[in-house]
């Protein structure tokens, strides 16, 4: 690290070429540890789902519903410890950008089945007496600035009032906290019966999903082949899956945000590869007859080859590391914004240690082809001029 | 047995189909402590000589013992730490490197040892003292007059305490006063401080502040009085 200050002189030979070229990298570093934060906090909510619980969609589309008599059979098949059903609502709080998943369920049932899910008993009692009742994850009704007793109205999209109207009245009688902090989409939960009964006739008895618990979760292959045959040949066949891979199809149908977050990526890198490419030919090229020089002083080629690489990986990486940097404050401060939508998201060691590897790579890769110019530069030829 | 020995030394470019002869079988001693400077018309392998005795070039055929060192066969690994421990070179325009204060100029050789930071610093002080420019030691080779760049590139070859100095018309771009004053402390370096150096010039004025002056012509070597 004794050429340290010659590699630093370097860089910031030509400074507005330099900041130009930081800039684009540190925006790109910044994009980076956004997207990956973000496609994360997808994957995230996958992950915690246990393993012992599986998922009954309808076969072909999320949007067709599968009839609630489903249930029964499902109960009935070999290796079901309980069942119960969700039903995507959809609907607005007071804007659109108040973006939190709603389900009508049965509150018991739903609450034996979600484990990690922690209420109070009597607001539990409470919940599944009463009929416009509903409950709220924590921190969404500390967001929102619920108590128990408010009034808290939804207006409908999908699912519409039978009396014509589009507003759903909720009543607040608790708050659940998820375990261990486990990470899930925190939703608000009302009673199923009120919902059911006050939607639109020709709708009722539809919900979007069955979960069902199995009883040895070694089995939950077999179980859900099981289930899946029960209506293979009705007119409402279904899909079983685990949580995760329904939660991923869910996001393919969404669109894949993994790809396209990985397309984008793709993109910014290879702009970000050329664009530093061409900053360091354009730096080597001036430099031939001083690299000539530090080769007449004693400096062997492969030094004088290392010091050009080390350059190369000293711009990519003072950018990467500033780029994902911020991009870290940046999600400490649009975190809170996004987390009702996307559930927790947080830039993990992973992403980071993914970012800075990147940068590295990055470095070496832009400064390999100058490094071996600089290699194999004759002294003599280079100083003849 | 001199600090320099070429025997029966040739060095032939070849260009396309045509071969250039530049030297031809020349045999050379060079003792040490000697000033020599070094003349002859442009294109008569002045430069190509030098760059064979410093450890730069390949001779076609024939033995090139420098300080001791066979250098016909080296690798340029070999070569180049040759070089660090007992050439420092002069070029006519000082050849440093724009971005670097003097004092890092100067250090520059020093990189390659294994000295401290501190320790090198001292050393670099030392060697831009013994030049006139320890008041110069901040500044960037932009603000410094030619003959204050090439002093801090004097100051450069001999930071490492090479044996040997070897220098490309290091007046060449200077004019007659400061040219006297490099001279000087070439002169002064050589005397002082033992150096060999071994010069080129297309200046009598300058080849008469050498011990000796020889010529090159046509890729033959003549010896002259000084
Ligand atoms: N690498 C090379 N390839 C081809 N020809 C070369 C090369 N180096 C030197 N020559 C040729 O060798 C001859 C001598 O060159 P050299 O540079 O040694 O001359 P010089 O005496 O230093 O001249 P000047 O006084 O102009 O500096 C020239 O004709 C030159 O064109
Ligand atoms: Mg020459």
């Amino acid at each position: 690290m004794k050429s340290f200050p010659l590699i630093w002189s370097n860089l910031f030979r030509r400074r507005v070429r330099t900041f130009l070229t930081l800039f684009s990298i540190i925006a790109a570093f910044l994009l980076f540890g956004l997207l990956r934060s973000i496609a994360g906090a997808f994957e995230m909510g996958v992950n915690v789902a246990g393993v012992d619980r599986l998922m009954v969609s309808p076969k072909y589309s999320m949007v067709d519903g599968l009839p609630i008599s489903h249930l029964a059979q499902i109960e009935a098949v070999e290796g079901v410890a309980g069942a119960t059903h969700m039903t995507w609502f959809g609907g607005t709080y007071q804007n659109p950008t108040n973006f939190f998943p709603k389900f009508p369920v049965q509150p018991r049932v739903y609450f034996d089945l979600y484990s990690e899910y922690i209420i109070d008993p009597l607001q539990l009692d409470a919940f599944e007496r009463i009929r416009t009742a509903a409950v709220a994850p924590a921190d969404l009704a500390e967001e929102y600035g619920w108590q128990i007793g408010d009034r808290i109205p939804i207006e409908g999209d999908i699912w519409l009032r039978g009396d014509g109207s589009d507003l759903w009245e909720f009543e607040l009688v608790g708050t659940y906290t998820v375990r261990d902090d486990e990470s899930t989409f925190a939703s608000f939960l009302f009673n199923y019966d009120y919902f059911d009964e006050a939607r639109i006739p020709e709708t009722q008895g539809i919900v979007s999903n069955f979960v069902v618990r199995v009883t040895d979760p070694d089995q939950a292959g077999e179980i859900s082949a099981r289930i899946d045959a029960q209506f293979e040949n009705s007119i409402n066949p279904t899909r079983t899956a685990t949580e995760e891979e329904s939660n991923r199809q869910f996001a393919a149908q969404v669109g894949d945000i993994g790809l396209i977050m990985n397309s984008i990526l793709s993109a910014v890198f290879f702009t970000i590869l050329l664009l530093t490419a061409n900053t360091m030919t354009q730096a080597l090229r001036e430099r031939i007859p001083e690299l000539a020089v530090l080769k007449t002083l004693g400096f062997t080629d492969r030094r004088v080859a290392l010091l050009v690489l080390l350059e190369s990986v000293l711009l990519c990486g003072l950018g990467g590391a500033v780029g994902i940097a911020l991009s870290g404050f940046a999600l400490q401060a649009l975190g809170p914004e996004l987390e009702g939508f996307l559930g927790q998201i947080e830039m993990t060691a992973a992403t980071t240690l993914s970012g800075v590897g990147i940068a590295l790579l990055l470095g070496v890769i832009v400064g390999l082809n100058p490094a071996l110019s600089a290699r194999r530069l004759q002294v003599v030829e280079a100083l003849r001029k | 047995m001199g600090i320099v020995e070429l025997q029966q030394v040739s060095r032939h470019f070849t260009k396309g189909r045509q071969t250039v002869e530049v030297l031809d079988n020349i045999d050379l001693t060079i003792e040490e402590g000697d000033f020599l400077a070094l003349m002859g018309p442009s294109g008569s392998g002045k430069t190509t000589l030098l760059n064979l005795i410093g450890g730069l070039d390949q001779p076609t055929s024939g033995s090139v013992e420098v300080a001791g060192q066979q250098l016909v066969g080296l690798s340029s690994r070999k070569l180049a730490q040759w070089r660090s421990r007992n050439i420092g070179f002069i070029f006519q325009f000082y050849n440093l490197l724009p971005i670097l204060s003097a004092r890092r100029n100067v250090e520059l050789p020093l990189l390659l040892t294994r000295l401290g930071g501190r320790q090198r610093k001292r050393n670099a002080d030392v060697a831009l003292t013994i030049v006139g420019l320890a008041d110069r030691a901040r500044h960037k080779p932009g603000e410094l007059s030619g003959g204050q760049q090439q002093r801090v590139a004097i100051a450069r070859a001999i930071v490492a305490d090479p044996r040997i100095l070897v220098c490309d018309e290091p007046t060449g771009d200077l004019d007659r006063e400061t040219a006297d004053e490099i001279l000087d402390l070439l002169e002064l370096l050589n005397r002082e401080h033992g150096k060999t150096i071994i010069m080129v010039t297309h200046d009598p004025k300058a080849a008469s502040h050498a011990r000796h002056t020889l010529y090159l012509d046509k890729g033959n070597l003549v010896r002259e009085a000084a």
